[in-house]
């Protein structure tokens, strides 16, 4: 199966973001790069917005990850509650 | 000697680059603006001709009857740079934010009289598909008008339409419903009320020259719809009828059409200058598409106006024309 | 957040549908073919663009609000960067080389497809699309003012980039991104969309711009690695973009098929060979290195876009053929340019080097199977040469790719010892070419490319000289003449990096900032 991708900037708004993703994808792979966090999962990776608000404290958009992104791969689903990145094959 | 170990002073080998100083006169500091606009767009040796138009270069200022000895005679008052574009538009769409907020908080929406609510609704939502073909007419301006001087400031005027577009679908949204829109719509393309206006839209689009689609368009249909809509059927009639709430939900357009009325005048001057040839090819444009424009508009003002129209639309085009011949073209 | 809805709440798909997909209507004054002159002859066929599916639903209001906050954050960087001489803090001033390549090599394309995405928005009736093409758009003079913004600064202190737009129409190894971009602008709106939004901006983006970019990390470069990922954040949204077009476009008709695949096929090939300038920037020019080119492929396009085609078999696409070629490049690709930029610096706006002993390491542990047997002599012998004072400088202009417009110094797939030349002979001419896929790309389309302006021939002409040159004058001096009409000073922006003015004056301003008088 192929790994889909997620890179964010690391500094300190990402760092709990990160940490939701970590929880809720465990099959998650962190890899720390100069000034960015690169997260490989195989097949699928889902962002949750709820995760993300319990851990930072106040409602949460997932549109503002894109303040953060730096690179993704893989197909995009995006709604209200989730980001999920997956390849079909 | 001193030295401050956090900032050395240390002397720079130039202040800019070198075809900033050859524009500016000098090597001398530079704003962003400058070094963000200046000579951006090729001009020299390409390598293809258009496979989607063989008779033109890639950037081709033949692609007008406006003539200019350089392009780059355009500058936009307002100084957008992609930089101060976006923090601009930023500012004003936290206050519309604010302004859906507090109308939609206070319940003045379902407040509104039903008579202003239901004017509102006609006159307003199927105007979201003029912004959609004024989107659709400024990309085309972009795209193949001469000289970044000329075609930055549509980029950003073609997505400020969207987000008009955007923000009326949201009055609808408020005031109405889903259907509302769908009516609005169906109104757009049977009802004989807006027939004259989608005709002239539908018009501008096969418009091939640049700077004529510049006056049809951002010139002369804004020039007149928006006066008509925002500053006198909203902001005057429809307020003193009790409808203040909807001046705050279209404040954006409001504060928009001032700010870029500035650059569009700006424009038409600077090519009016340039020669009487221009001048002359302004004013036949301006003159008759102003005429089918006024026309257009006449039964959409009706539905707010009634009585009023003929009044009224003649103020507004009495005043296009005043604006207008400040610009340097007597129309 | 932005679409509260008093009444009934709509889900972000369905608010984003309303907000765009409501917007346009089928139009009865004027003809379909009169508004959009250009849809039909690619022979693509489009049957539904309500099939377009929208990955993120951006609103104008969130683009502003969001947008906004990256500018923000990007310029007051910046503007710190620059108020503390952060450029003294790189890792030396060879690297500034990169940046002097970036600016005149990229920059410039960056504006390009500003404008293309312009043309490709407003060209398609779909709303879907047309939205995401404008928004890329105003991406593009984004990234094209940020980097500009950001290369400002080091522009006052340094050589070589003092008029790079002037610098990319002219220079002749500008020509091989200038003719990139100018093949997708000139090709018609499907082809673009496939050819940038896709194989550029999907398939190659990480190519171009991790390196650049941890490049910049890595080397102290604040400013030009802010500026990255700043951009960066914007190129997810593009990278969405080409993976939906391709995906819409194979699904709306099979016919679409092999015409796709011929085109993934050409701009795969024709991203690789402009990727060369990177490949070198990599292994040559970073004084810190990241990471060898060698490995960001293996990454970047082996394992990612194994991962994408498999993805893409289900409609009928394969895997470019070219790539077996790139497999066998990959040990040899950053030496051999390297190795030519060294040969030509008389006539670059950069300066170059030889590596050094540590450096010569680096390359022999990255490139176990090549660089000790075919490279480390020739790179020694030319630095042994150098210093005898011999340094040489090639004055003889070389043959250049007719379709990737590079001198042919690649060699054979599988013998490098042999340079490679292939040839076509179309109507009165003949023309050259380095490699089968660049051929192949000129024998599908010869009337586009035989109208390519070639620096070389371009020379040889005399359409490369200052206005009003003479010629025919006693002692004329053709490459000096060409110098001035690049507007590259010789003896400033040329030659070795060792004894330049960058070099003198990094080491004085350091200096001055880190030692007492």
């Amino acid at each position: 199966m192929s790994n889909v991708f997620i890179a964010l900037q690391t500094n300190e708004d990402t760092r709990q973001i990160i940490e939701a993703i970590v929880q809720d994808n465990p099959h998650a792979v962190v890899n720390e790069q100069p000034a960015m966090v690169k997260i490989d999962a195989e097949g699928k990776l889902i962002v949750r917005r709820e995760t993300i608000e319990e851990l930072i404290g106040r409602s949460y958009d997932l549109q503002e990850l894109q303040v953060n992104l730096i690179t993704m791969s893989g197909n995009l689903d995006q709604t209200d509650d989730e980001m999920i990145l997956y390849w079909n094959a | 000697m001193h030295i401050d170990l956090q900032t050395v002073s240390i002397k720079p080998l130039r202040h800019t680059f070198d075809n900033i100083a050859r524009r500016i006169g000098a090597d001398k500091p530079a704003t962003r603006y400058q070094e963000g606009t200046l000579d951006m767009q090729q001009t020299a040796n390409f390598h293809y001709r258009p496979t989607w138009d063989p008779d033109h270069d890639i950037y081709d200022a033949s692609r007008s009857a406006i003539k200019m000895a350089d392009w780059y005679a355009f500058k936009d008052p307002r100084q957008f740079y992609y930089g101060a574009y976006t923090l601009a538009r930023a500012k004003q769409q936290d206050t519309a934010e604010a302004n859906f907020d507090f109308v939609e908080s206070r319940g003045m929406a379902t407040n509104l009289p039903d008579s202003v609510r239901d004017t509102v609704l006609k006159v307003l939502t199927p105007l979201r598909h003029v912004a959609w073909g004024s989107n659709m007419n400024n990309a085309s301006i972009c795209a193949y008008g001469y000289g970044t001087g000329f075609s930055q400031p549509h980029i950003f005027h073609s997505m400020d339409q969207l987000g008009i577009a955007q923000y009326i679908t949201r009055v609808g949204l408020l005031l109405g419903s889903v259907e509302v829109l769908d009516e609005a719509k169906r109104s757009w393309v049977e009802d004989d009320t807006w027939q004259g206006l989608r005709r002239f839209v539908e018009d501008s689009m096969v418009v091939q020259d640049p700077f004529e689609l510049f006056v049809v368009q951002n010139v002369v249909l804004d020039g007149l719809l928006y006066p008509l809509v925002y500053e006198t059927i909203i902001d005057d009639v429809l307020s003193s009828q009790g409808g203040t709430s909807v001046a705050m939900l279209t404040q954006f357009m409001t504060d928009w059409f001032a700010e870029t009325k500035k650059w569009a005048d700006a424009t038409v001057k600077i090519a009016a200058a340039e020669s009487a040839e221009n001048k002359a090819i302004l004013a036949k444009w301006i003159g008759e598409w102003r005429d089918r424009a006024a026309a257009a508009l006449l039964p959409v003002a009706r539905i707010a106006l009634g009585e009023r129209t003929d009044e009224l639309m003649g103020e507004v085009v009495q005043q296009f024309n005043a604006r207008m011949t400040k610009a340097g073209v007597a129309v | 957040m932005d679409m509260q809805v008093a009444k009934k709440k709509l889900g972000l798909k369905e608010r984003y549908a309303v907000m765009t997909r409501g917007l346009d209507w089928t139009p009865s004054y004027q003809k379909m073919e009169d508004i959009y002159p250009y849809m039909a002859y690619e022979g693509i066929k489009i049957h539904d663009w309500d099939k377009w599916e929208d990955p993120f639903r951006l609103t104008m209001d969130a683009y502003w609000k969001y947008q906004s906050e990256k500018e923000r954050k990007l310029y007051s960087v910046l503007d710190a960067y620059i108020q503390s001489n952060g450029h003294l803090n790189v890792t030396d001033a060879r690297y500034l080389n990169a940046v002097k390549l970036f600016v005149s090599g990229i920059s410039p394309l960056e504006y390009v497809a500003h404008r293309g995405f312009a043309h490709a928005g407003r060209q398609f009736p779909g709303p879907g699309p047309r939205v995401a093409c404008l928004m890329q758009s105003l991406d593009e003079i984004r990234h094209a003012q940020t980097q500009i913004h950001a290369v400002s600064n080091y522009n006052k202190y340094y050589n070589g980039m003092h008029d790079f737009h002037h610098a990319h129409d002219r220079v002749w190894f500008l020509s091989v991104p200038k003719s990139f971009f100018d093949d997708a602008i000139t090709a018609g709106p499907f082809e673009f969309m496939v050819a940038i939004g896709f194989s550029f901006e999907y398939v190659l983006t990480n190519l171009l711009f991790v390196p650049f970019v941890s490049g910049a990390a890595y080397n102290g470069d604040m400013g030009t690695m802010t500026f990255g990922f700043s951009a960066q954040s914007d190129e997810a949204r593009h990278m969405t973009l080409g993976l939906e077009v391709i995906k819409f476009i194979l699904q709306q008709d099979p016919a679409n098929v092999p015409i796709v695949q011929r085109w993934i096929d050409k701009w795969t090939w024709r991203g690789y060979r402009v990727l060369t300038l990177v490949a070198m920037m990599m292994d040559y020019m970073l004084p810190k290195r990241t990471m060898s080119w060698k490995e960001a492929w293996e990454v970047y396009f082996e394992q990612n876009g194994g991962a994408l085609f498999k993805d893409l078999a289900r409609y009928g696409i394969t895997i470019p053929k070219c790539t077996e070629q790139i497999a066998l490049e990959k040990d040899h690709l950053s030496h051999q340019a390297w190795g030519t930029f060294y040969n030509y610096a008389a006539v670059t706006n950069f300066h170059t080097w030889m590596p050094d002993a540590d450096e010569m390491e680096w390359l022999s542990a990255k490139y176990p199977e090549s660089y000790d047997k075919y490279y480390r002599p020739r790179m020694e012998f030319w630095r042994e040469e150098a210093a005898k004072g011999n340094r040489f400088y090639n004055k003889t202009l070389p043959m250049l790719c007719q379709t990737c417009q590079i001198p042919l110094v690649f060699t054979e797939p599988g013998d490098p010892t042999k340079i490679c030349y292939r040839e076509v002979d179309y109507k009165e001419d003949k023309y050259h070419f380095c490699s089968d896929h660049c051929k192949k790309i000129f024998e599908d389309e010869p009337e586009k490319y035989v109208q390519a302006w070639m620096p070389v021939h371009q020379i040889y002409q005399g359409n490369c000289f200052p206005e009003g040159t003479d010629p025919t004058v006693e002692g004329f001096d053709p490459l000096a003449a060409v110098m001035k009409y690049y507007h590259i000073e010789h003896g400033r922006d040329n030659l070795d990096f060792e004894g330049s003015e960058d070099q003198k004056n990094f080491a004085e301003w350091r200096g001055q900032a880190t030692k007492n008088a």
